[in-house]
């Protein structure tokens, strides 16, 4: 990846709404305020503000979507799909990625400070949905002036959010890409976030989440969650060819001690997740994606009118998304007389493959907001 | 538009259906067919196909498709919602054709059928003359890699639409290059039928 083909320098920026009294209202009845959004743009708002496309993202992503940050090697989590004549062409839309609130890369979340007490929240944090994240990023377009969005774009926990946007928000979402996601988690996917909020729950460091004072973070419990994660996030065969039975030394150790290279690997990717992840906000947000449920009539309630076309892209090695879920999607869709298209891509990433550089991806993309652009 | 360049059965399927109207494509290839219907006669049409390649040239052209197989049925679809579904040389392909042809009259109006004719003259006479499998060119495989799983002549569809009350409201038979009128059950390589029920 070059710089020049990039987005180049981009900075977070942050915006505060939901002050005094205007605090939102949440879908649990409680409210929050004041609410800060980090947020990263890319490209020019066209006159007539038509071209402005919101890419959601997911458990563990942020607002920064493309290019790099000062001084920084690694460039955005979607690099590959955003920039100069890439997928999300920076040339010719103006892209936005937010960070959720209930995270903690800027946006307020159970790591901010609560104003009231001046500590940070922890669990005095409200419980926050799927459907809170899009009221919030709602403000932030209403912010920008962007009334309707030529796209909403996202994969796993983003793809649920653009999923929202339409039940939500029908009439300001002109196309919508869901990808590598569902419409409600099944018993499985709430299965391994359970294990996941109980790892970390199960480590004393956690404290009953009140850890941000105590020096010691919950850091083995979030990263045996993280471990759980990644699994579900690969595929058998992404695995076998990226680690097989290699083994770290020329010989088993015949002791407790990493052995095997997926070890050495899932232990690296957990403890490196610890330093830039707070745990409290891996139980708020895996909570939001178990409580989403827009199945059946729920996606567009009847007497609901949206006019949004569609392009659902699911993943055949993805077992922790399978693609049925994108197709029930795509059914509900059909029903309501909706245009979309599906696709499901021959990728051997499991789970991963939407953030991967998927050639078929891209070009799909492309192609569909070519389209939508256009029309 | 250039007639010519447009392929026969394509343009017997585009002189039947009406402009402005909705349209389903079983089976729709790389959206040849869906992308003259939408762009000449402004048909609000999309298509399902199976083929990874064919769905990446869909979306190229800026249509709608949705990539599964149409053997599972097209539940999602109320009855009547298109006014015409097309089942042009996939209805030959598909394991459960009679279901499929009847999930078609279901949710369209009126389903086109474009059928390969097995009992074409080539095909017969490479049978009887060589004692081998029909190789002309609607049917064009060798027997280990045909992606036809059923073998019928143009009698055996009417027969069949006789059996299952169907209306057949239009018949198309295809030449090489032209319509033909004369002993098709012999003489057409392909036909297209306009049915109803």
């Amino acid at each position: 990846m070059t710089k020049e083909k990039s987005v180049g320098i981009v900075e977070t920026k942050y915006f505060t709404f939901a002050e005094h009294s205007h605090e939102l209202r949440l879908e649990s009845g409680k409210t929050l305020g004041p609410i800060t959004l980090a947020y990263e743009t890319y490209g020019e708002l066209n006159k007539e503000k038509t071209n402005a496309i919101l890419v959601a993202h997911a458990l563990s992503g942020d607002a920064h979507a493309a290019g790099f940050h000062k001084d920084d090697k690694d460039p955005g989590w979607w690099d590959t799909m955003i920039g100069p004549g890439r997928a999300l062409d920076t040339d010719k839309y103006f892209v936005i990625c937010s960070n959720i609130i209930g995270g903690c890369k800027g946006s307020t979340g159970p790591s901010s400070v609560n104003p009231k007490t001046n500590k940070p929240y922890a669990l005095d944090f409200p419980i926050i949905t799927i459907a809170d994240m899009v009221k919030a990023q709602a403000h932030l377009i209403d912010h920008l002036g962007i009334k309707k969005l030529l796209c909403v774009i996202g994969g796993s926990m983003g793809g649920m959010q653009v999923l929202q946007w339409v039940a939500s928000f029908p009439e300001r979402v002109k196309s919508a890409i869901p990808i590598a996601t569902a419409a409600k988690h099944s018993p499985q996917q709430i299965a391994f976030d359970e294990v996941g909020r109980q790892a970390v729950m199960a480590d004393p460091a956690w404290n009953e989440g009140n850890y941000y004072d105590t020096g010691v973070k919950p850091e083995r419990g979030l990263a045996v969650a993280r471990m759980i994660g990644h699994i579900t996030y690969m595929s058998d065969k992404s695995m076998e060819e990226k680690f097989s039975r290699r083994l770290k030394e020329k010989a088993y150790s015949f002791k407790f001690t990493t052995d095997f290279e997926v070890e050495g690997y899932l232990r690296y990717r957990g403890d490196n997740f610890v330093k830039r992840f707070d745990a409290n906000s891996y139980l708020y947000i895996t909570k939001a994606m178990d409580y989403i449920d827009l199945s059946g009539d729920k996606l567009l309630p009847k007497g609901k009118h949206a006019d949004v076309g569609f392009l659902v892209i699911a993943f055949k090695s993805d077992w922790l998304y399978p693609s049925y879920q994108s197709q029930d999607i795509v059914r509900q869709l059909k029903i309501k007389g909706l245009d979309a298209t599906y696709c499901e891509i021959d990728s051997a990433y499991g789970h991963d493959s939407f953030l991967m550089e998927v050639d078929e991806e891209t070009h799909l993309i492309k192609h569909f907001l070519n389209k939508a652009f256009r029309t | 538009m250039d007639r010519d360049s447009i392929r026969l059965d394509h343009r017997i399927i585009y002189q039947t259906v009406e402009p402005g109207s909705k349209v389903l494509d079983l089976g729709c290839g790389d959206g040849e067919l869906m992308l003259l219907l939408a762009r000449e006669k402004n048909v609000k049409v999309q298509g399902i196909e199976i083929d990874d390649e064919a769905i990446y040239k869909c979306v190229e052209k800026g249509l709608s498709v949705f990539h599964g197989d149409i053997d599972s049925g097209l539940v999602e679809y109320p009855d009547k919602s298109f006014d015409y579904v097309i089942l042009n040389q996939s209805m030959q392909q598909v394991k459960k054709a009679d279901f499929v042809i009847q999930e078609g009259l279901r949710v369209g109006k009126k389903l086109i059928v474009g059928l390969p004719n097995f009992a074409h003259l080539k095909a017969r006479s490479r049978l009887f003359f060589r004692g081998k499998v029909p190789i002309t060119k609607s049917l064009p495989y060798h027997w280990y890699d045909t992606p036809n799983l059923h073998f019928l002549a143009i009698s055996d569809f009417k027969d069949y639409c006789a059996d299952r009350n169907i209306t057949i409201l239009n018949a198309y038979y295809l030449g090489d290059k032209k319509v033909l009128r004369f002993r098709p059950n012999l003489f057409a390589l392909n036909a297209i039928f306009v049915l109803t029920k």
